[in-house]
């Protein structure tokens, strides 16, 4: 036997121990299986944390009604809209008061219609909210320069 | 570079009728490449075996020649995938922390351990040839000499042991070699089917046929492709011989064999019947059964995408080339065109399967349009267009052209096995 | 135990959130979600969806894309709504412009009328994430960075997924698209950062019609689990063996 005939095996060798040695050094400790199967669980544990620090947004009524107490009892009490989330029209919280002192007041006519366009569907929840038929109803006109969002039966003249 | 917030595969996809928002034609021609150019390697492969395990004598010129083909073949074969990839730069993955339930996953291990057996294969039908080229250059004067000594020197890997002895082990390893290349190229093939016959979620990829449907039309397009770019290069090397003046007789070299070419056909004929019946057993198994999917499959392949199948592929690229091999009085002429025939057919099958298979929305209910960009505007739509698609084509025969002054598979005194 | 939750929560919450909001921030919380947010182990997120209530305002679209980061007039959205009006003669028209994002205002779909005599019936459908507990998009993912977590959620590693696009191939559902600007595969994780603080994700926040809401399936006394335990729900292409987390009432056998 010719032993030169090995030496593209320890190439072959050499090419396995540089990806290993790679290895080491380019995969984060962390990697593995992390749960009870390698089929759904292999992964780097930290980015499950980095995932929870993604930053809030939406912060939800109760953070709201904080400071604006008076503004979101009377929503409440109004029934057609007391369970609009305030952050939908007005956009998200997070960062104000002490970022963004004025958050962006969504107040278009596109936003009422999302609700408020007449849909005639039949059996469909839609056809129960008050609707209108948007070609036909004080075109181009704001919705709000009439009707006061957070209170719907009360109409601004 | 455009806008760079634009959403990947917006600007080549086309949607009608109802298609979920975050669909869109994600896999393009890169994706199109990478299986046609892998079935290139794994069949120009399998050819070069065929002589070296079977002992296909009269295969033995194309024989070498299709083996270190492949090796010019087996970068450009990880290239389309490299351009696809929203991240190259992470392109080492996948065998740094191997997920092995993708396919994907395994197809870097068996890429990477047939790279090292094509390596090693040519390695010991060459050795004699680099052992005695460093010897011929060791003392030559010149820069360029001793360069090329250097890397001879280097391809010998330090073994210089040319006795009869030595070379008979040579023959032995190469052989051990190519029969072990062979399931290793089905199955490295086998793997780019794979990961498309194992997507559950799309109704025209999801098929056990798919690994075997792919193999067969690689050995196919992988002959084809061999036996096209042999016979070019054997009739420019006679055409610049007769211009050079009246020698011919003295070279040894006659133009393309009509031998060669004659057995290498019966092969891809063979392995062309194969492919053919496959498909359309998958044809029929999908026709007769009607699952649910059927209904918009059936619109693709008899509508939309008819000219593209029927026509283009089994018409053109098959029947076609099949009858132009098999009736009797064949001219060279006439068995390149069919090889780019078979070429093109191979290539449209690649097509059908990864743009037909995205022709259709999950939801069965719309359809989506693919429009490869011709002229690039950005970076994207180069990789992932015309042009990006002409790379991957041009490069094995660059990367040839390279190899092939090292080691010189066209000539017929060397490569003693 | 108000006290104990109170300083779980103040822990939990920890970092800038916990500087910039007052803990009355989360006095909505049901017993099932402060429960799931103490006891770790004991989690795994459901979904429920209620076709019959969805009007297709497209809020939750919205919120979802302004929370999760999603840039807003890109096509590719992690949730969205889809409308679904079958005509008396048996025919289906599904639409979802942008996703509905700006919600449904015009009775055409894709430009067509549709004569409101001829319609037999109409609604709109939320699609999100199923968070599967058989995920095809994990078990084809080359290099791990899509997984699965303890408490069911299915995340993507942004600093590890090569883009391959595999997962966005595999999931029968359409969820996953490429991130125009992290350029790797993205998908809705139902808010992972609002639910592991005992927040409901943003979509649901944003309903106001209750039409989609969230639960922990390990807890028996969440109101929501026990809808999905009692009450008629199905899933989405349960065909392909995914088992899905997103439970729906009311689904039409024409939902795809």
């Amino acid at each position: 036997m010719k032993w030169h005939v090995l030496r593209p095996l320890w190439l072959a060798i050499g090419v396995l121990a540089a990806i290993l040695v790679a290895r080491q050094f380019l995969v984060p400790d962390d990697f593995g299986v992390h749960g009870p199967s390698f089929t759904y669980n292999y992964h780097r544990l930290s980015n499950v944390q980095e995932w929870k620090d993604f930053p809030v947004k939406y912060l939800g009524r109760e953070y709201c009604a904080d400071c604006h107490r008076r503004n979101v009892r009377r929503l409440n009490r109004s029934s057609a809209h007391s369970k609009v989330e305030c952050e939908n029209c007005h956009g998200p919280g997070a960062g104000h008061p002490e970022e963004i002192t004025a958050l962006p007041i969504n107040t278009s006519r596109e936003q009422c219609l999302r609700c408020h366009a007449l849909l005639d569907y039949p059996e469909n929840g839609r056809s129960v909210v008050p609707g209108i038929v948007d070609r036909m109803h004080m075109r181009r006109r704001d919705c709000v320069e009439c009707h006061n969002p957070h209170d719907p039966r009360e109409e601004r003249k | 570079m455009t806008d760079p917030a634009i959403v990947h595969g917006v600007e080549w996809t086309i949607k009608e009728l109802f298609v979920y928002p975050n669909e869109f034609i994600y896999w393009s021609i890169q994706i199109v490449m990478y299986p046609y150019m892998t079935g290139l390697v794994a069949g120009a492969f399998v050819l070069s075996s065929l002589y070296h395990v079977f002992g296909q004598k009269d295969l033995k010129e194309i024989a070498q020649f299709s083996l270190v083909f492949s090796l010019a073949l087996l970068p450009v074969a990880a290239l389309p995938l490299l351009l696809h990839l929203q991240q190259p730069l992470r392109a080492m993955e996948p065998l740094l922390t191997p997920h092995f339930t993708s396919a994907i996953a395994a197809f870097g291990i068996v890429f990477t351990a047939y790279g090292l057996i094509v390596v090693s294969e040519i390695w010991f039908v060459y050795r004699k040839y680099f052992v005695e080229q460093a010897q011929a250059l060791k003392n030559q004067p010149g820069l360029l000499a001793s360069l090329k000594y250097s890397v001879y020197l280097a391809l010998t890997m330090g073994a210089f042991d040319v006795s009869e002895d030595a070379i008979k082990v040579d023959k032995k390893a190469a052989k051990v070699l190519a029969a072990v290349g062979i399931p290793v190229a089905c199955f490295l093939h086998g793997y780019a089917g794979f990961i498309f016959g194992s997507v559950k979620a799309n109704a025209l990829w999801m098929s056990p046929l798919m690994p075997v449907i792919f193999i067969m039309s690689a050995v196919v397009s992988g002959i084809a492709l061999c036996m096209l770019t042999y016979i070019v290069i054997m009739e420019w090397q006679a055409f610049r011989q007769r211009r050079s003046g009246g020698t011919t007789e003295a070279t040894e070299i006659k133009g393309a064999e009509v031998d060669i070419i004659t057995k290498s056909t019966r092969y891809l004929l063979g392995f062309l019947v194969a492919a053919i019946s496959l498909e359309l057993l998958d044809l029929i198994f999908r026709g007769y059964t009607a699952m649910k999917s059927w209904d918009i499959l059936r619109s693709v392949m008899y509508g939309k995408d008819f000219m593209n199948i029927f026509v283009l592929q089994y018409t053109l690229g098959n029947l076609v080339p099949f009858i132009l091999l098999i009736l009797p009085g064949r001219t060279m002429k006439r068995t390149v065109l069919a090889l780019l025939l078979v070429l093109f057919g191979v290539f449209m099958m690649r097509w059908n399967v990864v743009i037909g298979g995205q022709a259709f929305s999950l939801s069965f209910s719309g359809y989506m349009h693919y429009h490869i960009p011709i002229i690039p505007h950005s970076l994207e739509t180069f990789k992932e267009g015309l042009f990006g698609a002409l790379t991957v084509i041009v490069t094995p025969f660059v990367l040839f052209w390279i190899i092939n002054n090292f080691v010189p598979s066209l000539r017929r005194d060397l490569g003693g096995n | 135990m108000t006290c104990s939750r109170r300083q779980f929560l103040k822990e939990a919450v920890g970092g800038t959130l916990a500087s910039t909001l007052p803990l009355s921030a989360f006095v909505f919380l049901s017993p099932a979600e402060a429960k799931a947010a103490v006891d770790e182990a004991k989690v795994r997120w459901a979904f429920l969806v209620d076709t019959n209530k969805c009007t297709g305002c497209g809020l939750c679209v919205t919120a979802c894309k302004t929370e999760n980061e999603v840039p807003f007039d890109s096509p590719v959205t992690r949730t969205w709504v889809e409308r679904y009006v079958v005509t008396k003669d048996g025919e289906t028209h599904i639409d979802s412009p942008l996703g509905g994002r700006d919600g449904f205002i015009d009775d055409k779909i894709r430009g067509e009328e549709i004569d409101p005599e001829n319609i037999a019936k109409a609604f709109f459908v939320p699609k999100l994430c199923n968070q599967c507990d058989n995920p095809a998009c994990v078990q084809v993912c080359p290099v791990g960075a899509t997984y699965q977590t303890h408490d069911g959620v299915v995340l993507i590693d942004r600093e590890w997924c090569i883009g391959c696009g595999y997962c966005i191939m595999a999931c029968p559902y359409g969820v996953r698209f490429f991130h125009p600007e992290h350029k790797v595969a993205d998908k809705c994780n139902f808010c992972y950062h609002r639910i592991t603080k005992g927040m409901p994700p943003a979509c649901v926040e944003c309903c106001s019609f209750d039409a989609r809401r969230i639960a922990n399936l390990e807890d028996p006394d969440d109101p929501v689990t026990k809808i999905i335990l009692t009450e008629r729900v199905a899933v989405l292409k349960d065909e392909y063996g995914t088992k899905p987390h997103v439970f729906y009432l009311g689904l039409d056998a024409n939902v795809r």
